[in-house]
C-alpha cells in the first residue's frame, strides 16, 4: 500500500505487526483507552535500596522478552543502559526489547547485545553513531522502532509500547525513590523523557550515584511510582552529558541562513509580545535565536515562553526579560541545569506534555514559531532527519515531526548544499517529518514557501525577502553541484518510521556494507 | 619525462579535494584512485571530470590518486591541472573548459 | 552605474568560500590572489579563481579580482590567467603612481579576448607615495574606476599605529575621496578589520559616509548588512533629492534661473548629488518606502 507522503509499505511487517499507513498529520484519531499500569502497594517498614543491579533483576524478576526502557539525558555521558545490559547478558537473558528515548556513540555495546541476542529490538526516536549503522546493516533480529519524542510519550501513554521495567538514571534520589536531575555530580537538568516511562512502566527503578536524605527536594519523579533504588559508583559521565557552553555558529553562510529565517519570522508578523518560539541547539538554529533576540530588544517585545532542548542562551534570554517562562523537557548545557533549579518560570515538562498529540493538549500546540533543520527536503517540503543521502541511519525525528505539527510557523533551516550534496531533492530517501507541517524553507539561496502557505508568501515578498519557488532553489542547487546519483536499497526493511499518531511515514532498509 | 614525479595541489579541507600525481612510464595508462565523501552520489561524475581533464591535456601516462571533500567540478579542474602543471606537464589553455 | 557599497574579499585559495561567495549579496565579491594566498600557493590560487570566475554564479555580485602587486613579478601570470575569464574588474593593490595603471592597463588589454568588454581597474592606495599620487593614478586610465584605500599597509608606512578611532587615517581618507571626486569616480573605504564588534563598524560606516565614500572594503560576510544599510540613501535624503530634482524641472518649465530648495540654493554638484540619490534609491528599490517613515 502507499501513504499520505506516497511511500511504499507492506501491510505487515515480520517482527513489527500490521502496519498502519500515515494518512495525513491530523487524520488519525485515537480510539483506545489511555494504559492502566499494575496498582502497587508499600508497607509500613519496607525498604527500597537494593545493593545492585543484580538484585534488581532477581527481585522483580526480569525475564526473556521483556522490555525495558531508558531515558537519554545523559546523551554522550550515559552509564546506565550499558550497566543494566551487561547486567541482563550476565544472567544469561535474551529476547529483550531496549526502548530508550535517543540512542548516542557511548551505546556501542548494544552491538554486541544484538548479536548476541540478548537485545532483539530497539524502540527509540533518535540515534548516533555506531549503533545507528549497525541497524542499517541488518541488525537487530526484529525491525528497530523509530518515533518522535510525542510519539514515544503517546505510544507509552496509549498502550502500544508497554515498559516492563523502565531505568531511570537519577543525577539525585533519596532511600524511598524520590528522583531530581539539578543536583548530584551527573546534573542534567530536566527529565522530561523519563516521565511517560515512570508513569507507566509495570517496574520503576531509580540508578542513581548521589543518595541525598529523605526527602529530597525538589522532586521531578516521585517515590510513588519507584519501585527500587540502587546505587552504583558512578552512573555516568558528566562530560558527555552537558558541555560547559553553547557556542553560535561563526560560519557566514549558516549565519546568513539564521539572517534570512529571523527576517522571515518577523515578516510573518510573529516578533510581537507574548511570541513563542523553538529552536534547536545546533549551529544555524541557535544563530537564528540570537538574531530574534537583537529584533526583540530593538522593538522592546516579551515574549511568553521558549520550548524544547534548553541551552544558555534561552536562559539568558530568560534571565534578561525577553521571555517569561522557559519549558524544558531537556536541558543541553550547565546554564540550563543551574537555571532549572533556581528559576520558579523556568518548567520541568515531561513528554507527553510537551508533544504527545494524544492527550488534551501538548505544548508545542502553543507554538508560535519552530526552527528545525534537515538532512534532505523534497519539493514536497517532507523532511528527512533519519537517513543520509545514502540511506544510512543517522538520527531521527525527535521532536522534528512533534514540534512542525504544533507551530504556527514552521521553518526549516539547511544549507541548500552541505559540501556537493544538494540538501533539495525530488524525494527524500525518508519521510521523517510530513510537508504538509512545514512551512518555510531557508537557504543560502533564497527562502521557499509552501504553497499551503500563500499568505506567508505575500507577507514576504512585500517585505523584500528572496523568495523563490522550490524547484528553482533544486535546480541551483543542480547547477551547482550536478544531479547526485541515488541508489534505493532494495534491503530487508531494518526500521519503521512512525508518526506522532502512531502510522508508519516510512521504512528504512538494509544498506550493505 | 623519463623518471616518476609526484605532484601534489589542494588540501582536505571541506568543499576541497587532494590531487596526488605521479607520473608514469609510457604505456602505463591512467589510473585513477578516487576516496570521496559524496562516492555513491558523485563518484562517477569526479572520474569523469578527471579523466576529461587528462585526455584534453593529453596525458596518458599518470597515476591520481583523489581524496576528495565535495568539491564542486571546477575546483576539481583547477587541482587536478595546477597539479599537473607542478609535475611538468606544459598544459594547454584552458580556456574553453 | 555599478552600486560599490560593499566590497567583499573571498580567500582566492579556499574553495568552499569562493563557491558561496555569491551568497552574501555584497555589491562586489574581491577573489583575493593577493594577501589571504600563501607565496607556495599562488599557482593554485589563481587556477581555482579563474575556474570559479567561468563557472560560480555569484547572482548580482560584481565580480572582482585582487591580484598581486607589480613588485611580486606575479602580475602578468595573473592578468593571462585571470582577465579572459571576464571578471568585471582587478583590484591593483600597492599602486604607486600612474606608470603602475598605465603597465598593467597593457597587460590587461593584451590578455582581453576580441570582443569582450574592457575589465574595470579599482587602484587600492596603500602607500603614502600612492596616496601623494591618487589623482594621477585616477585619471592615468579610463579603466580606473574607483580608489579603494587599504589603511593598514597605509598606516606602517607612514611610520604611525592604526587605532579603532583613525585619527592618524583622517586626512588620507579625505585626500583619497577628493582625488577620486576630483576624477569623477567612486571612493571605496578601508575594511573595518575587528569583526567582532558590530557598534564599533556601524561607527565606522556613518564616518565613511559622512566623508564622503561610496562603499567599505570588507573582511567579512557578516559585515555586508551593515555596510548596506549605511551606504544606502536615507528616506531623508530620498525625500530631499526628489524635492531637488522636482524644484530643477520646474524652474527648467518656468525658465526661472535661480533655484531653491528649503531656502537653500541648488546648483550643479547638489543636482548631480541628488540624481545620485535617486539612481540609488531606485536601484534599491527604496523610493516608495522613504515615504512610509
Amino acid at each position: 500500500m502507499i501513504n499520505a507522503v506516497g511511500r511504499e509499505l507492506p501491510d505487515y511487517l515480520d517482527g513489527f505487526g500490521k502496519i498502519k499507513p500515515f494518512n495525513g498529520a491530523f487524520a488519525t484519531l485515537p480510539d483506545m483507552p489511555r494504559q492502566s499500569p499494575k496498582v502497587k502497594r508499600m508497607c509500613p517498614g519496607n525498604h527500597k535500596v537494593l545493593n545492585d543491579l543484580e538484585e534488581v533483576f532477581t527481585k522483580i524478576p526480569i525475564r526473556d522478552g521483556m522490555t525495558l526502557s531508558f531515558h537519554h539525558h545523559f546523551r554522550n555521558g550515559d552509564g546506565v543502559v550499558n550497566m543494566v545490559l551487561a547486567t541482563a547478558a550476565k544472567l544469561g537473558l535474551k529476547n529483550l526489547t531496549v526502548a530508550l528515548s535517543s540512542v548516542f556513540p557511548v551505546h556501542a555495546p548494544l552491538i554486541d547485545h544484538f548479536k548476541s541476542g540478548v537485545v532483539a529490538a530497539l524502540d527509540t526516536n533518535y540515534i548516533s553513531g555506531p549503533v545507528a549503522a549497525a541497524i542499517s546493516q541488518g541488525l537487530p533480529a526484529r525491525p528497530t522502532i523509530l518515533r518522535t519524542h510525542g510519539g514515544r510519550a503517546r505510544a507509552i501513554e496509549c498502550g502500544q509500547l508497554h515498559i516492563d521495567v523502565a531505568f531511570i538514571a537519577a543525577p539525585a534520589t533519596d532511600c524511598y525513590g524520590n528522583i531530581n536531575g539539578v543536583s548530584g555530580p551527573t546534573a542534567c537538568g530536566s527529565l522530561g523523557y523519563a516521565f511517560p516511562d515512570a508513569e507507566y512502566a509495570d517496574y520503576v527503578i531509580a540508578v542513581t550515584d548521589h543518595l541525598e536524605e529523605y526527602p529530597l527536594s525538589p522532586i521531578s519523579i516521585p517515590q510513588t511510582r519507584v519501585d527500587f533504588v540502587v546505587k552504583t559508583d558512578r552512573i555516568g559521565d558528566p562530560k558527555g552529558i552537558v558541555s560547559g557552553t553553547t557556542q553560535i555558529t561563526k560560519d557566514p553562510v549558516q549565519l546568513k541562513i539564521a539572517s534570512l529565517a529571523a527576517q522571515a519570522i518577523k515578516a510573518s508578523g510573529m516578533i510581537t509580545d507574548g511570541l513563542s518560539l523553538q529552536t534547536g541547539a545546533g549551529g544555524a538554529s541557535l544563530a537564528v535565536a540570537s538574531f530574534v533576540r537583537k529584533m526583540m530588544r530593538e522593538t522592546g517585545i516579551v515574549g511568553s515562553f521558549a520550548l524544547g532542548g534548553i541551552t544558555g542562551y534561552l536562559v539568558q534570554m530568560l534571565e534578561e526579560g525577553l521571555f517569561k517562562k522557559i519549558v524544558d523537557v531537556q536541558g543541553f548545557d550547565l546554564e540550563a541545569v543551574r537555571s532549572l533549579a533556581a528559576n520558579p518560570n523556568h518548567l520541568e515538562v515531561g513528554a507527553g506534555f510537551y508533544a504527545n498529540p494524544f492527550n488534551s493538549g501538548c505544548t508545542v500546540n502553543q507554538l508560535d514559531c519552530v526552527i528545525l533543520g534537515a538532512t534532505e527536503i523534497d519539493t514536497n517540503f517532507n523532511v528527512n532527519v533519519v537517513t543520509g543521502s545514502d540511506g544510512i541511519i543517522m538520527g531521527g525525528s525527535g521532536g522534528h515531526s512533534d514540534a512542525a505539527a504544533g507551530a504556527k510557523l514552521t521553518i526549516i533551516v539547511a544549507n541548500l548544499l552541505r559540501g556537493r550534496l544538494p540538501i533539495l531533492v525530488d524525494q527524500v530517501m525518508t519521510v521523517t517529518t510530513p510537508g504538509e507541517t512545514v512551512d518555510v524553507l531557508v537557504t543560502e539561496w533564497g527562502i521557499a514557501v509552501n504553497p499551503l502557505r500563500n499568505d506567508l508568501l505575500e507577507r514576504f515578498k512585500t517585505a523584500g525577502l528572496p523568495v523563490k519557488d522550490i524547484s528553482e532553489l533544486k535546480r541551483i542547487a543542480e547547477d551547482i553541484a550536478g544531479i547526485p546519483q541515488t541508489n534505493r536499497s532494495q534491503g530487508k526493511i531494518v526500521a519503521v518510521v512512525e508518526y506522532r499518531d502512531g502510522t508508519i511515514i516510512d521504512i528504512v532498509r538494509q544498506v550493505p556494507k | 619525462m623519463e623518471t616518476a614525479q609526484i605532484a601534489h595541489s589542494g588540501t582536505l579541507e571541506s568543499n576541497d579535494i587532494m590531487i596526488t600525481l605521479s607520473v608514469r612510464p609510457p604505456g602505463s595508462g591512467q589510473q585513477i584512485e578516487i576516496q570521496s565523501i559524496v562516492m555513491q552520489q558523485y563518484g562517477d561524475a569526479i572520474r569523469q571530470t578527471i579523466t576529461d581533464t587528462l585526455n584534453y591535456q593529453g596525458i596518458i601516462d599518470i597515476y591520481v590518486k583523489a581524496v576528495d571533500r565535495g568539491a564542486l567540478d571546477c575546483t576539481i579542474k583547477a587541482r587536478l591541472l595546477t597539479a599537473a602543471a607542478r609535475a611538468g606537464f606544459k598544459l594547454k589553455e584552458d580556456n574553453d573548459l | 552605474m555599478t552600486m560599490r557599497r560593499s566590497m567583499l574579499f573571498i580567500p582566492g585559495n579556499n574553495p568552499g568560500m569562493l563557491q558561496n561567495g555569491g551568497v552574501f549579496g555584497a555589491d562586489s565579491v574581491i577573489l583575493d590572489l593577493e594577501d589571504a594566498v600563501s607565496p607556495l600557493e599562488k599557482d593554485a590560487a589563481r587556477r581555482l579563481v579563474a575556474h570559479a570566475l567561468r563557472t560560480v554564479n555569484y547572482a548580482n555580485s560584481e565580480k572582482v579580482v585582487r591580484i598581486n602587486s607589480l613588485d611580486t613579478g606575479l602580475t602578468e601570470d595573473d592578468i593571462k590567467a585571470i582577465v579572459p575569464c571576464r571578471p568585471d574588474a582587478l583590484l591593483i593593490p600597492k599602486v604607486q603612481g600612474p606608470a603602475d595603471i598605465q603597465k598593467v592597463a597593457a597587460l590587461m588589454a593584451a590578455a582581453e579576448g576580441p570582443e569582450q568588454p574592457p575589465v574595470q581597474i579599482i587602484a587600492l592606495i596603500e602607500t603614502p607615495r600612492g596616496l601623494a599620487e591618487a589623482y594621477n593614478i585616477a585619471t592615468a586610465d579610463p579603466r580606473v574606476a574607483a580608489l579603494a584605500f587599504g589603511a593598514e599597509d597605509y598606516t606602517a608606512g607612514l611610520g604611525a599605529t592604526r587605532t579603532k578611532e583613525g585619527q592618524e587615517i583622517l586626512t588620507a581618507r579625505c585626500w583619497l575621496v577628493n582625488a577620486a571626486a576630483a576624477a569623477e569616480i567612486d571612493a571605496i573605504d578601508t575594511p573595518y578589520t575587528d569583526t567582532a564588534d558590530e557598534e564599533g563598524l556601524i561607527a565606522d560606516i556613518a564616518l565613511a559616509k559622512q566623508l564622503g565614500f561610496k562603499g567599505k572594503l570588507s573582511i567579512n560576510p557578516r559585515q555586508v548588512e551593515h555596510i548596506h544599510a549605511g551606504f544606502s540613501p536615507s528616506a531623508k535624503e530620498i525625500i530631499w533629492a526628489e524635492k531637488v530634482i522636482q524644484a530643477i524641472s520646474l524652474a527648467k518649465e518656468q525658465g526661472t534661473g535661480v533655484i531653491a530648495v528649503d531656502g537653500k540654493m541648488i546648483d550643479a554638484p547638489i543636482v548631480n548629488r541628488a540624481e545620485r540619490i535617486i539612481m540609488l534609491a531606485q536601484l534599491l528599490g527604496l523610493q516608495k518606502e522613504a515615504y512610509h517613515d
